[in-house]
């Protein structure tokens, strides 16, 4: 039973980060339409940054909010340049520049930082594992972080104006010009919100495994299914499936699949969330007026 | 161009193609024209699925996979010879691409390229399987020997498997021309442009979907096992995502919506990362990437598009 309880609690800390990368992909998907197969491999070039930084001397805090504001930025001038004019492009057309820049990504991190497995550093000391074994220090702290992370973002959305302006370009972009919100501008702006929320997931998860140009394909493949099954037009959907996806593959991992089919468990869930129920727990239904 | 002269043409060229490298190319370009065969046909797959049909499928890499696999599992423990393993590796494929082409039905769109995008991510974990180790050769994968020409033919292996691999490709890229020309062809571009349209006039949607995702299977099976029969070796991290992104981009710079696309995506795949390769070996996917962002903004047509557009313009010239 303490196995259990174990694999759950851990579950749960790796959980936090897959929600992260969820609520990413979904906050572009509801203002865009469209799934950023890139998301993953943008979080592992910004790690990268906070790498460079904290090896140039630069304290782990400090590097970290670098980081932030870098990927933030980053994520802007890609929306503007990139994705923007292929809005309205048949959706081969933005696969295909998300493919382009998942290729871009991978490949200029390999070409720079080498493809050899990189430790990375964590903020909350090695120490004993805490809470009778069941956790390690860097776990708690990351779920810490996710936690303030998440609810810094629900509260910018429910009670900022701005945050206001934003769900409003994404739900209804024509009425939301009508009254007078940048519509263009507020998108970019969710672009570069999901860039840094990708970027703390990627600084999270790189202690645990290490960091290399590939890291978040299997964060991203589990992340994938967190926001399906969560429902893709939902952002609390999309935090709740992240976490249970962690708890998921601890679970199938230690005592149904083993660790080997880790990816093929969450290829599994994917293909069983959308023939069954598409829209998730929490999800709305999407129907197209013809 | 009449129908008959584009015959002719077609003719000429698939002799020299079949003659010119017999005499001037090494063996290791040989292998390589065999591998940009063996590419074309899994591009032609494609195509039919992502062109003609319009549905976005990412993981053709792993209908690449079971192509593969099926070829060099049944050399290596049924003795099967090299050239009766492609039948069994298009029925096998096929029927796997008809089984996911059910589910594909009731997902558009982004939600098919996701599961495809998982389907090839996970690709590579379940031919290492422990249970399946026994077929696949686990992590090590399987050494295949490479074929020699039969009759006595004064042919070195690499010359044979290369007229073999073109004879097999020509046939198979035939049939696809007639295939989108049939029926079948017509119908899933009338599903791709106006599929509500399609429905009212009476074409069966789910029947023309799941039909061109397994012909799809098939053509990209075909084509990996003829690579499989190439390159004499199958392992697991030979069909990682990357395969999958690789076949996109061929499909994209060729001309997703054409036959011949296929071959100039397959040219393009197969030696721009070896020119590119020489400055660093990260640099091909880098390329690849920059090059796709730049077809979709400039040329989403692809190579294909790009090069009827010049001949139109030559011949309103003249």
């Amino acid at each position: 039973m303490e196995g259990v309880l174990h694999q759950i609690i851990s579950g749960i800390a790796t959980g936090s980060i897959y929600a992260s990368i969820s609520l990413a992909l979904v906050m572009i998907f509801l203002a865009t339409h469209q799934i950023n197969f890139a998301q993953g491999e943008m979080a592992m070039f910004s790690t990268y940054v906070a790498l460079t930084l904290i090896q140039a001397g630069v304290p782990y805090w400090g590097a970290f909010v670098l980081t932030l504001v870098f990927s933030f930025i980053a994520g802007m001038v890609l929306q503007r340049t990139l994705l923007e004019p292929l809005a309205r492009a048949p959706v081969l057309a933005s696969v295909g520049a998300f493919l382009g820049l998942l290729l871009i990504f991978n490949n200029i991190a390999g070409w720079i930082f080498t493809y050899t497995l990189q430790p990375f550093p964590t903020p909350f000391g090695a120490g004993a594992p805490i809470l009778g074994g069941m956790l390690s220090r860097h776990e708690l702290g990351s779920t810490a972080v996710t936690l303030v992370v998440l609810t810094a973002v629900w509260a910018f959305f429910r009670f900022t104006r701005l945050g206001l302006a934003l769900r409003g370009a994404a739900y209804n972009p024509v009425s939301s010009r009508l009254v007078g919100i940048p519509v263009a501008r507020m998108l970019s702006l969710g672009w570069g919100l999901a860039a840094a929320i990708g970027a703390i997931a990627g600084m999270m998860v790189a202690p645990i495994v290490f960091l290399d140009p590939n890291m978040m394909a299997g964060v991203l493949l589990y992340a994938f299914a967190g926001a399906l099954l969560g429902g893709i037009t939902s952002p609390l959907g999309a935090v709740v499936g992240g976490v249970l996806m962690g708890v998921i593959e601890n679970i199938a991992g230690a005592y149904i699949v083993g660790t080997e089919l880790k990816l093929t468990t969450a290829l599994v869930i994917i293909v069983v969330v959308l023939v069954f129920k598409p829209s998730g727990l929490f999800g709305k239904t999407l129907a197209n007026r013809v | 161009m009449t129908q008959s002269n584009s015959r002719i043409m077609l003719i000429l060229f698939v002799v020299v193609a079949a003659v010119v490298p017999l005499v001037f190319a090494s063996g290791y370009q040989l292998f390589q024209l065999t591998l940009v065969v063996a590419y074309a046909l899994s591009v032609l797959g494609k195509n039919l699925v992502t062109g003609y049909g319009g549905q976005v499928s990412l993981g053709q890499g792993a209908f690449y996979a079971v192509g593969a696999y099926t070829a060099a599992i049944l050399m290596e423990h049924f003795n099967v010879p090299y050239w009766a393993t492609l039948p069994v590796a298009a029925v096998v494929t096929g029927m796997v691409g008809l089984a996911l082409g059910l589910p594909a039905l009731r997902l558009g769109g982004l939600y098919l390229a996701l599961v495809t995008f998982a389907m090839a991510v996970a690709v590579p974990q379940l031919l290492k399987y422990k249970l399946f180790e026994n077929w696949t050769g686990g992590v090590q994968g399987i050494v295949l020997n490479k074929p020699d020409a039969p009759f006595g033919l004064p042919l070195d292996p690499d010359q044979w498997v290369y007229l073999f691999t073109l004879a097999v490709g020509v046939v198979l890229f035939v049939a696809a021309t007639n295939l989108v020309r049939s029926r079948i062809g017509l119908a899933l571009m009338a599903i791709r442009d106006q599929p509500l349209a399609a429905e009212a006039m009476g074409v069966e949607l789910s029947r023309y979907k799941t039909l061109t995702f397994g012909f799809g299977a098939l053509f990209t099976g075909v084509g990996g096992a003829l690579g499989a029969i190439a390159v004499g070796f199958v392992s697991p991290d030979s069909f990682s995502i990357a395969l999958s992104l690789t076949l996109f981009v061929g499909m994209v710079i060729g001309g997703a919506s054409s036959i011949s696309g296929a071959v100039y995506g397959a040219l393009f795949i197969v030696f721009v990362p070896n020119l590119a390769e020489e400055i660093s070996k990260a640099i091909p996917g880098a390329i690849f990437g920059v090059i796709l962002i730049l077809f979709m903004f400039f040329a989403p047509g692809g190579i294909a598009s790009l090069l009827s557009a010049q001949m139109r313009r030559f011949r309103a010239a003249r």
